[in-house]
């Protein structure tokens, strides 16, 4: 089934498209990454996806329900982790979770049993009275993936999730990420090469708006001829950049 | 009621911060207390508890529009605001969850302000409820124009704009420190086109009972807060649905 598609997704700012008639499908339960250099219009896809900002022309249908005309139906079925953590500083990591739980207007009892459920998974009990201000970035991070998930998504849109993580922080992070493929859709952003090969079932580049490559980590590979997946992916965006010329 | 969830994280953001208790809730009694003895020591009537109070209650209000001002810019900025756009939240849950905490907070604040005033000789009568409850009306001006300056400008700015820069235009054209009427010329002009001086009469003339000099400083304030308020809820929906 499809839980994302995209037909002709354009999105324009004044003279400059971040998005560029974007034809895409991702399938339900598929992890799927989105690469691209900065100004690739990731971020731009993820928003409009998320109904935060409105296409210029095209739509995007999530579980096929339209972005451009249902945006209440889209929100009830996603979560978000934007690029920055989106805590609340002064209110701890149970205030947080529930307040993101009052937010999809669950009853007090629903709120607390699905905060605790998620501090358990995310291994945030130990610091579930701790105000999130206080917290280091990798732990702001698991938080933020944890509110994003407060709400049962059915599709889940990762803006970044690991920036500017240490290493052990970004692989506790990964495997968190990794646990949920199969069970909800994923689309993540990232700019880490080895985030994107290790996790996605497919990976799609992106340049100037438009899409210039998509398929698994191996068949990318296979396509540029590279053995590694980084020299493949600055292949496939030079490769772009010489048509754009 | 999703908008009583998020005007109790508003409340905790802002109260748990001890800078916004020391400025908001201590700075306007210090300042009370400083003239109330200032006038304790000199021959003539400058600070006189009756006249110095309702103005100290108004100029306190300019710290809620620092508070409305800053945690909108950093809410924007840290995305959390992206976060929750994201939910079956409306605007409305939004724009009252932001007002309601802080309007109940100025009104809390004014309350404490004529407490203080009371050991410092300010007789206690049913006109000062009468004063808190008018003071909402201004309230909601400075948390309007607050909520104006997060949607449009960076934490930095919103700090600078509102907490340097707001606070001695508040000062300065409200009558609180001097008279206007002594000064005159062009700075009593402005004073009267602008909602703070009429603010400060209003309050002053509410504090008295005299509520027939109450209406043409009502009238101002209104009209001012009404703008303001429909500007900040046009600000807020811009920026939600850019």
């Amino acid at each position: 089934m499809e839980a994302i598609k995209t037909i002709g997704l354009t999105k324009k700012y004044k003279d400059v498209t971040a998005v560029d008639r974007l034809d895409l499908t991702v399938q339900s339960g598929e992890l799927f990454s989105l690469l691209g250099v900065n100004g690739a219009g990731k971020s731009t896809l993820i928003q409009m996806l998320c109904c935060l900002t409105k296409p210029s022309a095209g739509d995007a249908f999530l579980n096929g329900i339209s972005v451009s005309s249902d945006p209440s139906g889209v929100k009830r079925m996603i979560g978000i982790s934007p690029q920055e953590t989106a805590v609340a500083p002064n209110l701890t990591v149970r205030e947080n979770l529930e307040l993101m739980g009052g937010a999809y207007g669950f009853s007090r009892t629903k709120k607390k049993e699905k905060a605790e459920a998620l501090a358990e998974t995310f291994g945030l009990t130990g610091i579930y009275g701790k105000k999130a201000g206080k917290l280091s970035g990798g732990w702001q991070r698991r938080l933020s993936l944890a509110l994003a998930l407060i709400g049962e998504p059915k599709i889940l849109f990762l803006d970044e999730p690991t920036l500017g993580l240490d290493v052990l922080a970004r692989c506790e992070l990964w495997e968190m990420i990794g646990s949920l493929k199969g069970k909800i859709t994923v689309v993540l952003t990232t700019h880490y090469m080895e985030e994107a090969e290790e996790l996605s079932d497919r990976i799609g580049v992106l340049k100037d708006g438009r899409l210039l490559a998509l398929g698994t980590a191996g068949e990318l590979k296979a396509k540029t001829g590279q053995d590694q997946f980084e020299k493949a992916f600055i292949q496939i965006v030079k490769e772009g950049e010489s048509c754009d010329s | 009621m999703r908008f009583l969830t998020f005007s109790g994280r508003t409340a905790k953001e802002i109260l748990r911060d001890p800078l916004n208790l020391g400025f908001g809730l201590g700075f306007p009694l210090i300042l009370l207390f400083i003239l109330s003895m200032i006038q304790a020591n000199i021959p003539v009537t400058l600070f006189a508890i009756e006249h110095l109070t309702p103005g100290i209650t108004v100029f306190g209000l300019s710290f809620m529009m620092l508070f409305s001002a800053l945690l909108v810019a950093k809410d924007r900025e840290s995305s959390f605001l992206q976060r929750l756009y994201t939910t079956p939240m409306r605007s409305r849950d939004f724009i009252l969850g932001y007002l309601t905490p802080i309007l109940l907070m100025a009104a809390a604040q004014g309350l404490l302000c004529y407490l203080a005033a009371f050991f410092l000789g300010l007789p206690i009568t049913a006109s000062v409820f009468s004063a808190v409850l008018f003071l909402c009306l201004p309230a909601l001006f400075f948390i309007s124009f607050g909520l104006c300056c997060g949607c449009v400008l960076n934490s930095r700015q919103a700090g600078g704009l509102c907490g340097a820069l707001m606070t001695n235009v508040t000062a300065l054209f409200s009558g609180v420190w001097f008279d206007l009427d002594l000064v005159g010329g062009w700075l009593k002009k402005i004073a009267e086109f602008l909602p703070f001086l009429h603010a400060v009469e209003l309050e002053r003339a509410v504090l008295l009972g005299d509520f027939a000099s109450a209406f043409p400083h009502l009238y101002w304030v209104a009209g001012y807060t009404a703008v303001a308020f429909v500007v900040a809820v046009f600000l807020f929906l811009r920026q939600m649905r850019r």
